[in-house]
């Protein structure tokens, strides 16, 4: 009897263990792994590398729910700015498949390649796109910038 | 070892990431109200005063019998408890409470109006509600609050040559009577009605959310305090506000401490038969464009540079379809029915039509099946009550 108490209580301690590193894994494990790979640098060449463009909100700062400027400059892959670009502004939200609460548009020429993307609103936390389809003497291109909230 | 397995399975009650969400939708991270530059009486005390005045005075309204406060009744959240509201006839429409509405972008569950006092006006002209029409009211001011509408506003105009019934609006007989009108005859007459809307708009920006079980025990949460007895959540409410801002995905729309994002969305809400059609936010768009009264408008005080909200409104796209504004949750759960149109008698018609997610009758319905256990759905609508606590 004594042996199958010993057998009893082992499998017992055993199944702790087990419930106890399940808990452990569960804990720790990434959340939202696919937030965590999206590429969510603020300056990228477009997509047939005509330009160099950043995207930097004007006051430095993110504020959900709020109307707000940021600006996009732009560059040749030289260096030089980019001037008198037709800029068009689309995006939204990928994983909850809906478009920008919004329809930001260029407004203002900044000088030095930096043109203000006025009426901005990220209404949500989670990930953002924003593509832009640019149009210069050097040609059109496009580029998307992911923003993460 | 014993230890670690113990530290493993002693699940703290909320992740650090739960407890930076659970802050952001507490009432004390609600801001200020900005100030209105739309409408320069909107910090007026005496013209909120005259604001209250009018929303309560059944006189505003065609037939004598209907205000403001007929649908957004003072002891009832601003609202009237009723599907669909019924002032002179009966609407298409659930009437809004009105806690907080002065943070909001737009008005109406379609956003066919941008500003609170644009918002006021419409209900005065429409026949189903208040049945009016603006050259009455402009005579009605003069006639019973004159001194005090002066007092706030300046000198009334002359009336005296103004047909007593007239709006572009209105009958054919009061059309026709306001096509007969001088443009500096309808332009005093939509002075006067602008600054009604810009009074009752000061009075309604006094109206402001109460502090919930929800606030007390999040900010008990933030301090690390120990919540009173009655403001400590049960087991079921805990898991209601995990499952809300987890794999709920509620707070996804229902965000920040007014529990909105200001925003417009089709969820497949289904239509009511036998009311006309309503396609909501897609053709809301053209209305508020059309609207005299808009911010880009003759009666707007301050500079254009309040206007964005306009300026950048998405005007088409197949997401506007059967789109309606995220209401906010606060005190939702004691002013049943719910949904645009009083679609949904309870709370629970509501979290299951969320858990379900059926298709939309019209345009793509944005949320996805939750499968949730009848567990979860009871705790949803636990944790939703002590917001109305």
């Amino acid at each position: 009897m004594a042996s199958l108490w010993r057998y009893v209580l082992a499998g017992l301690g055993l199944a702790a263990l087990l419930a106890g590193i399940l808990c452990v894994v569960y804990l720790t494990a990434p959340q939202a792994p696919q937030l965590a790979a999206a590429d969510i640098s603020r300056s990228k060449t477009t997509a047939h590398g005509l330009f160099v463009a950043s995207f930097e909100p004007e006051k430095g700062v993110i504020r959900q729910g709020e109307l707000q400027s940021w600006l996009l400059t732009l560059k040749t892959v030289a260096g030089a700015p980019v001037q008198g670009a037709a800029i068009a502004v689309s995006g939204g939200m990928p994983q909850h498949n809906h478009g920008l609460p919004t329809s930001p548009q260029a407004t203002d020429y900044l000088g030095d390649g930096r043109y203000r993307i006025d009426g901005l609103k990220f209404t949500m936390s989670g990930l953002w796109q924003l593509h832009f389809a640019i149009s210069a003497a050097a040609g059109s291109d496009t580029v998307v910038f992911n923003v993460l909230l | 070892m014993a230890m670690a397995v113990l530290a493993g399975c002693g699940q703290p009650e909320f992740s650090d990431a739960e407890k930076k969400t659970i802050a952001s939708l507490a009432l004390n991270t609600l801001p200020p109200l900005k100030p209105d530059t739309t409408n320069r009486f909107a910090d007026v005390p005496a013209a909120a005063a005259l604001g209250s005045t009018l929303f309560f005075d059944t006189g505003m309204s065609g037939d004598g019998m209907v205000s403001c406060s007929t649908c957004h009744k003072i002891d009832r959240q601003f609202q009237d408890d009723l599907p669909q509201a019924v002032g002179v006839g009966r609407t298409n429409r659930r009437t809004m409470p009105l806690a907080g509405v002065a943070h909001d972008p737009w008005f109406f569950w379609d956003g066919r109006r941008d500003s609170l006092w644009a918002q006021a006006l419409t209900p005065l002209e429409n026949p189903l509600e208040q049945a009016g029409n603006r050259a009455a009211f402009a005579h009605y001011i003069k006639a019973r609050f004159g001194e005090r509408y002066e007092r706030i506003f300046g000198p009334l105009p002359d009336l005296s040559k103004v047909p007593a019934n007239a709006s572009p609006l209105g009958t054919d007989a009061e059309k026709a009577a306001w096509s007969a009108m001088s443009d500096q005859q309808t332009e005093d007459v939509n002075r006067v009605f602008a600054n009604i809307g810009k009074a009752i708009a000061a009075f309604e920006r006094s109206i402001a959310p109460p502090q919930t079980r929800f606030d007390r025990f999040a900010i008990d949460l933030a301090t690390g305090a120990k919540p009173k007895d009655e403001d400590a959540f049960s087991p079921e409410e805990i898991l209601g506000l995990k499952l809300f801002i987890g794999k709920a995905n509620c707070v996804t729309c229902h965000t920040g401490p007014r529990f909105t994002d200001n925003s417009f969305h089709n969820t497949g809400v289904p239509p009511v038969k036998g009311l006309p059609p309503d396609r909501g936010r897609v053709d809301a768009v053209r209305q508020v464009e059309a609207d005299p009264f808009n911010c880009l408008g003759d009666f707007r005080d301050g500079g254009a540079g309040a206007c964005g909200e306009l300026r950048f409104m998405v005007k088409s796209g197949p997401e506007l379809i059967r789109a309606y504004k995220t209401p906010s949750l606060r005190g939702a759960a004691t002013r049943a029915p719910y949904m645009h149109a009083g679609q949904f008698s309870s709370l629970d018609e509501v979290v299951a039509h969320y858990s379900k997610a059926p298709a939309s009758v019209e345009g793509v319905s944005e949320i996805h099946p939750l499968q949730l256990s009848d567990r979860e759905r009871a705790s949803l609508v636990a944790f939703l009550k002590t917001l109305a606590e």
